[in-house]
């Protein structure tokens, strides 16, 4: 058997468990469809009501999809960055972490079959919520390059995966807590990539952080796609830059994770679940 | 000669936990620490197909030793090899070679047996048809009903769970099986399946099997050789006869193995696990 089909076989692995998971615990996923819902309608209606709040005139429908915008793409990438931080996480919690390392399965190959699940799982998701969101609000992509959309959320899927990556190592050396930690990650890129608000609203200090957020150009990027219509041509830079970030993380993350895995196995810490 | 399936040389294993009872000692913080010596200095030879017992305490380093050859821990001094490939400089090698059950049925409990050994199989790299057939065929070798290998593990009894867990160890067909204690818990029939299929894996599939128990009677009856392990160390390395017959028997009663392990360390096993605090 030629290794490539060998390490195939092994990507598929995590593919149908994490697609098993999602049927076995169905009823998470309803919940976390309607938090996820329910958050992205909550924020859009902020924008609907901006009018009312502020007693001034303004371009509602703009806004609502700017908001929109943002709450969809960050869904998207949120999935993404879970999928793969959790890729410990779960084996932690389900107590099969320890048979998983000792399968001749290279971390590579772990990471592409968690990657290929969480992409088409974000897509699935994403696309679910856009469906029921476009109920409730009308949402005009008219003028909208989505040719340049599918590069870009493409592009910034590859720095999620690089920064998920890096997010999986807390519940290796974190036993008790990493997973909880991994939430902090997600909210502090939240925080600071522009995603319901234009970086230029945050503080200074904030704004050079938010600069080396790889979400910041992919949101930034998706509403220029998806609100100005910019050509695909235009976007190519930013393109570029968010696969030369997506390639350097994901392969700092590589690095990071294979000495923390040795960390673990020289401390202990793969025994203990958590 | 036979070939030598693994080897252990001059293996240490030292744990660092928080030394909970510090603070009240007035340790500073960067004294709040202690090393728990798991193994010391281990040496120890398996040759191919055979039956390879480490009988111990709970908390001696039987399972420690386990994880070392799974590639689950790294050794702070010393050296083992499984087939002439070391452990910490190709472990790849090493996990083709080896599979592993242990003590704790750890499964997807969600998930069907069924699932949980596909997801085993293709982590091997196995073909799905061909898993499927061996998986069936094993489970049923070891006698769980047909109409238990799709419902969930977690309404399994521990014993099918364990039942599950020999299952997925020999599916992948490895040259070394390493078994951390796979009966304990089990009730006395689940264990005498599990012992016989260990001996049919042996006689059958030319496997070797390294061994840990503090099941003293499974140790004689399934081992070809053992070492009785105390506080991370060997303190006696035979054949369960030549073992026996460094104790003289007692009331003209052939001496057993609890009464070598008594005469190697001075403690009855029970006392001896009543002492030990598990690394």
């Amino acid at each position: 058997m030629s290794t490539f089909v060998r390490e195939m076989r092994g990507a598929y692995a995590f593919v149908e468990r994490n697609v098993n998971l999602i049927k076995r615990y169905w009823g998470w996923e309803v919940v976390w469809l309607i938090y996820s819902l329910t958050n992205a309608l909550a924020i859009t209606y902020i924008g609907k009501g901006m009018g009312a709040i502020s007693g001034q005139e303004i371009d509602t429908q703009y806004v609502v999809t700017y908001l929109l915008v943002g709450a969809l793409i960050w869904q998207y990438l949120s999935v993404i960055f879970y999928a793969i931080s959790e890729m410990i996480a779960w084996e932690r919690w389900e107590g099969t972490i320890e048979y998983t390392f000792m399968a001749p399965v290279s971390r590579p190959t772990h990471l592409v079959g968690t990657t290929l699940f969480a992409i088409g799982y974000g897509v699935v998701r994403t696309l679910a919520i856009l469906a029921i969101v476009a109920v409730f609000f009308r949402l005009d992509l008219s003028g909208a390059n989505l040719t340049g959309a599918v590069f870009m959320l493409l592009a910034g899927s590859v720095s999620f995966v690089g920064l998920g990556i890096l997010a999986a190592v807390l519940p290796l050396l974190y036993p008790e807590r990493g997973a909880q930690m991994t939430n902090a990650v997600a909210a502090i890129l939240l925080l600071i990539s522009g995603v319901y608000y234009p970086i230029e609203t945050l503080p200074g200090w904030l704004q050079k952080i938010a600069a080396v957020s790889p979400a910041t150009y992919v949101i930034q990027g998706m509403r220029a796609c998806l609100l100005e219509g910019e050509s695909t041509v235009k976007l190519s830079p930013t393109v570029f830059l968010l696969i030369g970030i997506g390639v350097l993380i994901i392969g700092i993350g590589l690095v990071v994770f294979r000495y923390v895995e040795r960390y673990a196995k020289r401390m202990g810490r793969l025994k203990r679940s958590g | 000669m036979r070939t030598v399936a693994l080897e252990v040389e001059g293996v240490r294993k030292v744990f660092v936990r928080k030394d909970r009872t510090a603070r009240r000692r007035g340790l500073r913080k960067v004294g709040r620490k202690e090393e728990v010596v798991a193994l010391r200095d281990i040496d120890l030879t398996v040759g191919r197909g055979e039956v390879f017992g480490v009988l111990g305490p709970n908390g001696s380093g039987k399972s420690t030793l386990i994880r070392l050859v799974s590639t689950l821990l790294l050794p702070d001094g010393g050296t083992l090899r499984v087939f002439g490939h070391d452990v910490e400089r190709d472990p790849f090698a090493v996990k083709r070679l080896i599979n592993r059950v242990s003590v704790d049925a750890a499964f997807f409990k969600k998930f069907s047996p069924i699932e949980n050994l596909m997801y085993a199989a293709r982590l091997y790299g196995l073909e799905s048809g061909e898993a499927k057939a061996k998986m069936r065929s094993i489970m049923k070798r070891l006698g769980l009903k047909e109409e238990t290998f799709n419902n969930p593990m977690e309404h399994m009894s521990r014993g099918m769970q364990q039942k599950v867990a020999v299952a997925r160890g020999f599916l992948t067909s490895p040259i070394l099986l390493l078994l951390d204690e796979p009966t304990t818990g089990l009730d006395p029939h689940s264990k005498r399946d599990v012992q016989a299929f260990v001996r049919e894996i042996r006689e059958a599939h030319d496997a070797t099997v390294l061994l840990t128990t503090h099941d003293m009677d499974e140790a004689d009856r399934l081992c070809d050789r053992i070492a009785i392990i105390d506080e991370g160390r060997i303190v006696a390395l035979d054949t369960p006869e030549g073992l026996k017959g460094m104790v003289p028997s007692r009331d003209g009663a052939r001496p057993t193995l609890e009464d070598v392990f008594i005469a190697l360390t001075g403690r009855g096993f029970a006392e001896a696990e009543a002492e030990e605090v598990s690394p």
